[in-house]
């Protein structure tokens, strides 16, 4: 093989692209939705997590701080193994196939949600922290003075109006995760990389399948970065913050090269 | 609301119904003693201006009237609650709980020096937030409800506003509607203009004067002596945390007794 000439084999990479195997497709479909479900559970757990580090409780303060402080304080590939071989190898719990509403769901794709939900909603939880923190005091004692009561506020005035800062550093993390779920090869969950792995060491076209599924990912991120600015130009709007309508290329241009403003604009 | 003739009725002299009465209030932050024992009695309908040196306490005995601060000592009642707290089965005082809290507040209206608009809802909704949230009128009824204290504050064009396109008077008229949605038997106002640029600050005080003259129970913590002179019916001089002078403005602004109340006023006039 070591002739020196490009080993490169085109047309393998074009058919990979463009006319992938159902079972690359099929690892795209799981890196897709075990990441969607997993960041959906972290952003419940975050908020509960996060409200809870705001308690007047000390107990509750104390036990939301112990969490974030050992979820994020792990590698995520650590606590994978940990969930899925090393509670069933003590018999604590043994994660196995199941079928929910007549989908069929694998152990280890059980096992990668959960730990991927659990380890994000730590640093979902300083996020949704950092937005509460965010909103201005006055906004609270705005709701208690017209009768509120503190949990009242939290939800119809604080936490709406917290979302305005969340939403860019979630789209931040959720992008991350989408990544990081290569990592769910190790417990053998058939995801995007994995399959790769294994088309690779059966074709050893390792370069061209490799550089296949980069462009795989880079189409889901580049795709969340689209749905990403949907969401936050849907929340400027509800704050009567209207973005000035401009071409979808304008927009990604503007966007790439100034994301500071993100185009923003107050009506007059 | 509050009826319009409790005003004839408001003075000195039997009939006159209390709504504030404050004894011997007592604040601290950390080592620092902000209120040493503020004593104040507001009857239904009257205006009561609170002036004074910054830091000299006015605020905070403001807040501690609906509860925003927890006085330390001394007892605050509202329309005859006894604010923040209720009396357990043996006729002992026991903090009462925030649900408790919220519903004594609601009778009290809150006017900020920054207004603190929800800036992502419209007027209309900033208005109606209350009334459908905290007394759980229905929408329809509450929509009603808003544009009729929008329009009293002078806003009906700007219903579907955002906070973000008004101006700050305009802000702050919201903030008052929003208020006076709940239908509160007492309104503080904690300097209402003073965030305001001085062009609109009239239109504010408007607003303000209007609801004095439909008999509204006040307390407003304000620097313009002017509106003081002409909508107060007694002014209460505030200076190291102490009610050092009150009286009618005239007897306050024009024959001080108080050598810290002379100071002040050669200050601000």
């Amino acid at each position: 093989m070591l002739t020196g000439a490009l080993q490169f084999n085109t047309s393998f990479f074009w058919h990979e692209l463009l006319r992938p195997s159902s079972g690359f497709l099929g690892g795209l479909g799981r890196t897709v939705y075990i990441s969607v479900i997993a960041q959906v559970i972290a952003v419940i757990i975050g908020l509960a997590v996060a409200l809870a580090r705001r308690s007047t409780l000390r107990i509750l303060r104390s036990v939301a701080g112990l969490y974030v402080w050992v979820l994020r304080g792990t590698p995520l590939l650590v606590q994978l193994v940990i969930v899925y071989d090393g509670l069933a190898a003590t018999d604590i719990y043994r994660f196995r196939d199941m079928t929910l509403l007549g989908i069929s769901i694998l152990a280890s794709v059980q096992a990668a949600i959960v730990t991927l939900a659990l380890n994000e909603s730590a640093y979902m939880s300083e996020i949704i922290r950092a937005g509460l923190a965010a909103v201005d005091v006055g906004q609270n004692e705005a709701a208690l003075s017209i009768g509120m009561t503190p949990a009242q506020s939290m939800r119809h005035v604080v936490v709406p109006q917290a979302i305005r800062f969340v939403i860019p550093p979630l789209g931040n993390d959720f992008n991350a995760m989408m990544k990081s779920t290569s990592v769910l090869s190790v417990i053998g969950v058939p995801e995007m990389f994995l399959i790769t792995q294994e088309i690779s060491s059966s074709t050893f076209h390792t370069f061209e399948i490799f550089l296949d599924a980069a462009l795989y990912y880079l189409a889901l991120t580049t795709i969340w970065t689209f749905i990403q600015a949907w969401l936050e130009a849907k929340v400027d709007r509800s704050w009567g913050i209207v973005r000035t309508k401009r071409s979808l290329l304008s927009s990604v241009r503007e966007r790439f090269q100034d994301p500071r403003t993100l185009g923003l604009s107050r009506r007059a | 609301m509050t009826s319009s003739d409790s005003r004839g009725t408001r003075m000195e002299g039997g009939g006159a119904t209390l709504i504030v009465q404050a004894t011997e209030v007592r604040k601290s932050f950390g080592t620092q003693e902000v209120l040493k024992g503020v004593s104040l009695e507001v009857t239904r309908g009257e205006v009561v201006v609170l002036i004074g040196p910054s830091g000299s306490g006015k605020t905070t005995f403001l807040r501690c009237i609906n509860h925003f601060e927890k006085p330390n000592s001394g007892v605050v009642q509202v329309n005859g609650h006894l604010i923040g707290s209720k009396l357990d089965r043996n006729g002992r005082r026991v903090d009462a709980s925030a649900r408790e809290i919220a519903k004594q507040r609601a009778e009290i209206g809150f006017v900020f020096q920054h207004f603190n608009l929800f800036p992502n809802r419209t007027a209309l909704e900033n208005v109606m937030l209350g009334p459908v949230k905290v007394q759980k009128m229905s929408k329809d009824k509450a929509r009603t409800l808003a544009i009729d204290q929008l329009t009293k504050v002078g806003l009906s064009n700007k219903i579907d506003t955002y906070p973000a396109q008004l101006s700050g008077g305009q802000k702050q008229r919201v903030a008052i509607a929003r208020s006076l949605a709940m239908s509160p038997a007492l309104m503080l106002f904690d300097e209402p203009t003073s965030a305001l640029d001085p062009e609109v600050i009239g239109e504010v005080l408007t607003v303000i004067r209007d609801l004095a003259n439909d008999g509204m129970t006040m307390i407003v913590v304000s620097h313009e002596i002017g509106f003081a002179r002409e909508v107060a019916d007694r002014v209460a001089m505030f200076d190291d945390g102490q009610i050092v002078e009150i009286g009618t403005p005239r007897q306050v602004f024009d024959n001080p007794t108080q050598a810290r109340t002379k100071a002040f006023l050669s200050k601000v006039l």
